[in-house]
């Protein structure tokens, strides 16, 4: 039911914050998806989608932290002399 | 697709699970909170990636699991009724009730139709004036923004054939009830990526630090899930009970704040019935006072009905980490997704849909 999937704007109609609409892109499927929740999302962002609202704005460079994280724990090895 | 894929990575996986291994010396018991993290983890096989040592267990973050019969009695009722167009997400249809589902009421003539976002069933308010139009609202936190803007514009634009059946759940006093329970073997949680994207995490900080436990807010992906287990994991080993944040690409320690502000115009919190664990004092929303004519309970006068459970449904105790799906002695059996004994049977989301859908071994 918290099933969120990651998708692009690729445009934003109306004025009023509370009725900001906007046409999101799913890996080429288009939907209609309310931006009230996201008022600093623009064109060409990412949103995560929620039953037709945007309730965050992705950030590009905490995605990355996933894979550093990664490249850290693994360096901390090497510094360490680890091999198990 | 970009924000999906990368987060899949076979060869990352198997890193982050060596990385596990290494750094667990002891048994311990954690709790993925949410049903879309216990999919992704049986989907793809996550646990089996762990240490023996490690143990999912599987927690109450499924709502349509959790909504008490008598809210699906309540449903049926109005969904049976000639004047109601009665408006849900797919997943309520097939959750059983006392006598029989929503699914059954559509079969026979009720008009039930299934939406994608609250603001369609208000869309099908405005387009169908001589009827009354009802929506499920079922959810955690995550859904709670887009339900209150629903009552919100319907209370904008006048809308006035519009009204909400509220079966609204928190996440917060559902972990504090586990902790605390006596039969509990939780040691540590991954908390529900998308409710802290609404919410923030500050309220999880008391229960870290009441109950010593680690939680550790986590994203959806086999990448998220096992980067969340390690922080986890390594809290445990190092004795600190923190909150810590790996879904930092979605989730603000004070979470979307624009969200919150509507969810408190529209919502205030209530006392709630789950299935399977019993009533839990502040943990669901109720609709406020300014908002009060859009709730279908006080509009349709639904009395106050207690039902019964079915005995034989064992998910409260699966809900609260205390029994696998499969060790259900009718799992599998008299307890299919085709004729489910409980919701957890039916929803996507359901710990025991999941093991039947993934783990063929169990059943076949």
């Amino acid at each position: 039911m918290c099933l969120g999937v990651p998708g692009k704007i690729i445009s934003i109609s109306g004025d009023d914050p509370l009725t900001r609409m906007g046409k999101v892109s799913f890996g080429g499927i288009v939907k209609d998806v309310c931006l009230a929740y996201v008022p600093e999302a623009q064109v060409g962002d990412y949103v995560i989608v929620h039953v037709g609202f945007a309730i965050s704005r992705l950030d590009e460079q905490e995605a990355e932290q996933v894979f550093e994280y990664l490249r850290q724990m693994d360096e901390l090895r090497e510094l360490e002399g680890g091999s198990a | 697709m970009k924000y999906i894929d990368e987060y899949r990575d076979a060869k990352a996986a198997q890193r982050y699970a060596r990385a596990i291994a290494r750094i667990t010396t002891r048994p311990w018991t954690i709790m993925e909170v949410c049903g879309g993290q216990t999919h992704a983890i049986v989907k793809f096989g996550v646990d089996e990636l762990l240490p023996k040592m490690i143990t999912l267990v599987h927690g109450p973050g499924c709502p349509v699991c959790v909504t008490p019969v008598e809210l699906i009695d309540k449903a049926i009722t109005l969904a049976s009724r000639p004047d109601v167009i009665f408006c849900s997400f797919g997943d309520m249809l097939r959750v059983p009730g006392t006598e029989k589902d929503l699914l059954t009421v559509k079969a026979s003539g009720g008009d039930v139709r299934i939406v994608y976002s609250p603001l369609d069933a208000l869309r099908i308010a405005e387009e169908n004036p001589a009827k009354q139009v009802v929506f499920f609202a079922v959810g955690f936190e995550t859904t709670a923004p887009a339900n209150a803007m629903a009552v919100y514009q319907a209370a904008e634009r006048g809308i006035k054939n519009f009204s909400l059946l509220v079966s609204h759940v928190l996440v917060p006093p559902a972990m504090e009830a586990i902790l605390s329970s006596p039969t509990n073997r939780v040691q540590g949680f991954l908390a529900a990526g998308h409710v802290c994207t609404v919410m923030g995490y500050t309220e999880y900080e008391p229960i870290a630090r009441k109950y010593h436990v680690p939680i550790v807010v986590t994203g959806f992906e086999p990448l998220d899930i096992l980067q969340g287990v390690y922080m986890c994991v390594k809290q445990l080993e190092e004795g600190r009970a923190e909150v810590e944040n790996q879904y930092t690409r979605s989730v603000r320690r004070e979470g979307n704040l624009p969200a919150q502000r509507l969810i408190r115009e529209v919502f205030r919190v209530v006392p709630r019935k789950w299935r399977g664990i019993g009533e839990i004092p502040r943990s669901g929303l109720g609709l406020s006072e300014k908002y009060a004519e859009f709730d279908a309970e006080t509009r349709f006068g639904l009395a106050d009905q207690a039902v019964e459970e079915s005995s034989e449904c064992m998910s409260g105790l699966v809900l609260q980490g205390v029994m696998k799906p499969h060790e259900c002695p009718a799992f599998g059996t008299r307890c299919t997704p085709e004729h489910p004994l409980g919701a957890t049977m039916v929803s996507s989301e359901g710990a025991c849909a999941a093991y039947y859908r993934y783990r063929r071994i169990a059943h076949g």
